[in-house]
């Protein structure tokens, strides 16, 4: 199969007249890298690998063992939509590999490829669909607020609908690229935008986020305007998130159905979501890991800020959708936490491993908790065991930093080094005086 | 008789005593092998003439191996499976893995017959290296897809999947079905992998031509209109 999807890369190259060939992957923090190769080195890079310094990538390999190897996954080659027709080039997505051969630890796309075969051999396969949002603004202009490129809200259409014709670029990009959408429109907030994808296996879903935050804004940047996946670009209206829908097949029956349950939901569905609850605080550094992630996650913004489930509760952290006709195989679970600023393939690793953790352990799903939260006091809550998750990226820090599920599932590396390199962050912020600090003390104090 | 020495590739082994002889009598050189990693290993340097595959023991190694002969990158080996009676219903969806097939327990001579059959009329196999359905055009040399002369860029899943589609237009298939007959049996992903690349293609496919593969409500899917519709 291999030998004849290479022959069926090098065939393509040759006749679409492609120039240049884009190997992608991806580093720890989920920042796209590629190095672009010519088509006569495409067959070498096929069988062998393409050597390049890891030292040179954030997180990559110590400087004493610099020199790792880029493997294109043949499946992965697509032509690239934008650019010169007329000199075509082409992306494959690449596992990163020890010289030996052996995976290359600092790899997010092997972490996640190591969870999905063990949830395959479990007898499981993982399948994510998430709904991405993010902002259109005018071009920055340093020292200056963005300025979203329209006023609208929820579903609106407005008039000059540039936003619309955006999106539908957008969608026509993605959906040539192999990636196709469910449902697009324009979100609650000036300027930001939503689109979901349909639902495919983890490791494909991943790979595609990385094409989708790169094609949108490919496109917005053809049209003169900045797009932007930055979780909370702007006070006082919605954040952008990364919701993740989950579900689990056992062959071809869905793993999480069961007709019998009251909320349709099997044993299996209830120990997965039991084990995302559990491990929620452990995991949010990944999911939410920049400084501005926690600015989103407060109350009031649709955003979950307290770790709880529900089926038709926004405010919860996990929310079971109803599927259309009581369809089986629609079945599945929404993880409302992440932002579109996360490493997919670490979010999505970590969300398998957590829920995994709690079918193979048959952890207890605590009670649905359909009112709204925002509207309960701390203090009921914690009567009811409902905690929060983590407040800040120092907190998520120290929590996961006790975490011996994410250090499993992350790898030591990995583990280690994001880390080391998010607090390097938080210390960079923590000595920084904010406008905030200004407006408040610096007249009164 | 067997135009030189070109050898007959047979499976499992050994080979049952009746065919054995049958080859013997016949005047062809043969050799017996167990499943495709045998095939491939004891492959002669002019490739394999022909190949005789007995399904009657064990169907399932069987057509795996004539799957792989298939998908032999150099060749297309003519192909003749031996089956039982009770098993005819397996050739149901299978019509692209052999060339002929003899229910066994066979007659020599009618076997013999049909394998000079095979032989002589492997001569005139490669010619129609195109696909095409409407303006749908799939270029089996050099594996490109295009749609009213467009080039449409596929990944080498989405080609296959399109291409045995295409090959067989109005048949509706089950998930399982294609499954196997596109992926082979080791991939794993289940059934739902096939609803995925269903969507990927129809994307690519565009609006106007999605409507080319029809999901046949808990069933399956079908390409087009059969051409004897």
């Amino acid at each position: 199969m291999l030998e004849q999807q290479r022959d069926y890369v090098l065939r393509s190259v040759e006749e679409r007249g492609v120039r240049l060939i884009r190997l992608w992957f991806t580093d720890i923090l989920g920042t796209l890298k590629s190095l672009a190769i010519s088509p006569a080195e495409l067959d070498n890079a096929l069988s062998d690998g393409m050597t390049f310094d890891g030292s040179s990538i954030d997180g990559f390999s110590r400087v004493q063992e610099a020199d790792v190897l880029a493997v294109p996954d043949p499946d992965t080659f697509e032509l690239l939509p934008w650019g010169d027709p007329n000199a075509p080039e082409a992306r494959v997505f690449c596992d990163i590999h020890n010289l030996d051969g052996t995976p290359f630890e600092g790899d997010p796309r092997q972490v996640l490829r190591r969870h999905v075969r063990d949830a395959h051999e479990a007898g499981f396969t993982f399948y994510v669909a998430p709904d991405i949002e993010f902002f259109y603004f005018e071009p920055l202009v340093a020292g200056q607020p963005p300025v979203p490129i329209d006023t609208g809200g929820f579903f609106d259409l407005t008039t000059q609908d540039v936003t619309g014709e955006l999106r539908k670029q957008t969608i026509r990009t993605l959906e040539t690229m192999g990636i196709p959408v469910e449902y697009s429109f324009h979100e609650d907030a000036p300027g930001q935008q939503e689109i979901d994808l349909r639902h495919t296996d983890a490791l494909t879903m991943a790979d595609s986020v990385m094409t989708f935050r790169l094609a949108v804004r490919e496109v917005a940047a053809r049209a003169g305007v900045h797009a932007t996946f930055m979780p909370k670009p702007l006070e006082g209206v919605q954040g952008s998130g990364m919701h993740v829908h989950v579900s689990l097949f056992h062959g071809d029956d869905n793993a999480f159905y069961d007709d019998a349950d009251g909320y349709n939901l099997s044993a299996e569905a209830k120990s997965f979501m039991a084990g995302l609850l559990r491990h929620a605080p452990e995991i949010t550094a990944v999911t939410n890991q920049t400084i501005n992630s926690y600015k989103r996650l407060v109350p009031g913004f649709e955003a979950p800020v307290h770790v709880s489930w529900a089926r038709n509760n926004r405010s919860g952290l996990i929310r079971v959708p109803i599927p259309k006709r009581g369809n089986p195989t629609a079945t599945r679970i929404e993880y409302r936490s992440g932002d579109p600023a996360c490493n997919p393939y670490l979010a999505f690793s970590l969300i398998l491993a957590a829920g995994m953790r709690g079918v193979r352990e048959g952890y207890e799903l605590p009670d649905e908790a359909d009112a709204n939260l925002f509207e309960i006091g701390d203090d009921v809550l914690a009567k009811l065991g409902i905690g929060q998750l983590p407040q800040s990226l120092a907190e998520a820090l120290a929590t996961m930093e006790s975490s011996t599920l994410v250090q499993e599932a992350l790898g030591e590396h990995i583990f280690e080094w994001f880390l080391r390199n998010k607090r390097t962050e938080w210390r960079a912020y923590k000595t920084h005086v904010t406008s905030f600090e200004h407006d408040r003390y610096l007249r009164t104090l | 008789m067997s135009g030189g020495a070109r050898m007959l590739v047979v499976a499992p082994d050994p080979a049952t005593p009746e065919l054995a002889r049958t080859l013997d009598l016949a005047g062809y050189a043969w050799k017996a092998v167990d499943g495709a990693a045998g095939a491939g290993d004891h492959e002669p340097e002019d490739g394999w003439a022909g190949a005789i595959v007995d399904a009657t023991t064990d169907a399932d190694t069987a057509w795996a191996l004539l799957r792989s002969l298939r998908k032999h990158p150099d060749r297309r080996i003519p192909t003749l499976v031996l089956i039982g009676g009770g098993q005819l219903l397996e050739l149901e969806h299978r019509d692209d893995l052999f060339d002929d097939f003899c229910l066994a327990p066979f007659h020599p001579t009618e076997l013999e017959a049909r394998l000079r059959h095979l032989l002589t009329a492997e001569v005139e196999v490669h010619s129609a290296d195109l696909v095409e359905y409407g303006d749908l055009v799939l270029n089996l040399e050099t594996y490109q897809a295009s749609v009213d002369g467009r080039p449409l860029d596929l990944t080498y899943m989405e080609y296959e999947l399109l291409k045995f589609l295409a090959q067989n237009p109005g048949k509706v298939f089950t998930r399982e079905i294609l499954l196997s007959r596109v992926w082979g049996y080791e991939y794993y992903g289940g059934a739902r992998t096939v609803d995925v690349h269903i969507r990927r293609l129809r994307a690519k496919l565009g609006e106007e031509r999605a409507g080319l593969i029809q999901t046949v409500r808990s069933v399956g899917y079908r390409f087009g209109q059969s051409r004897w519709e």
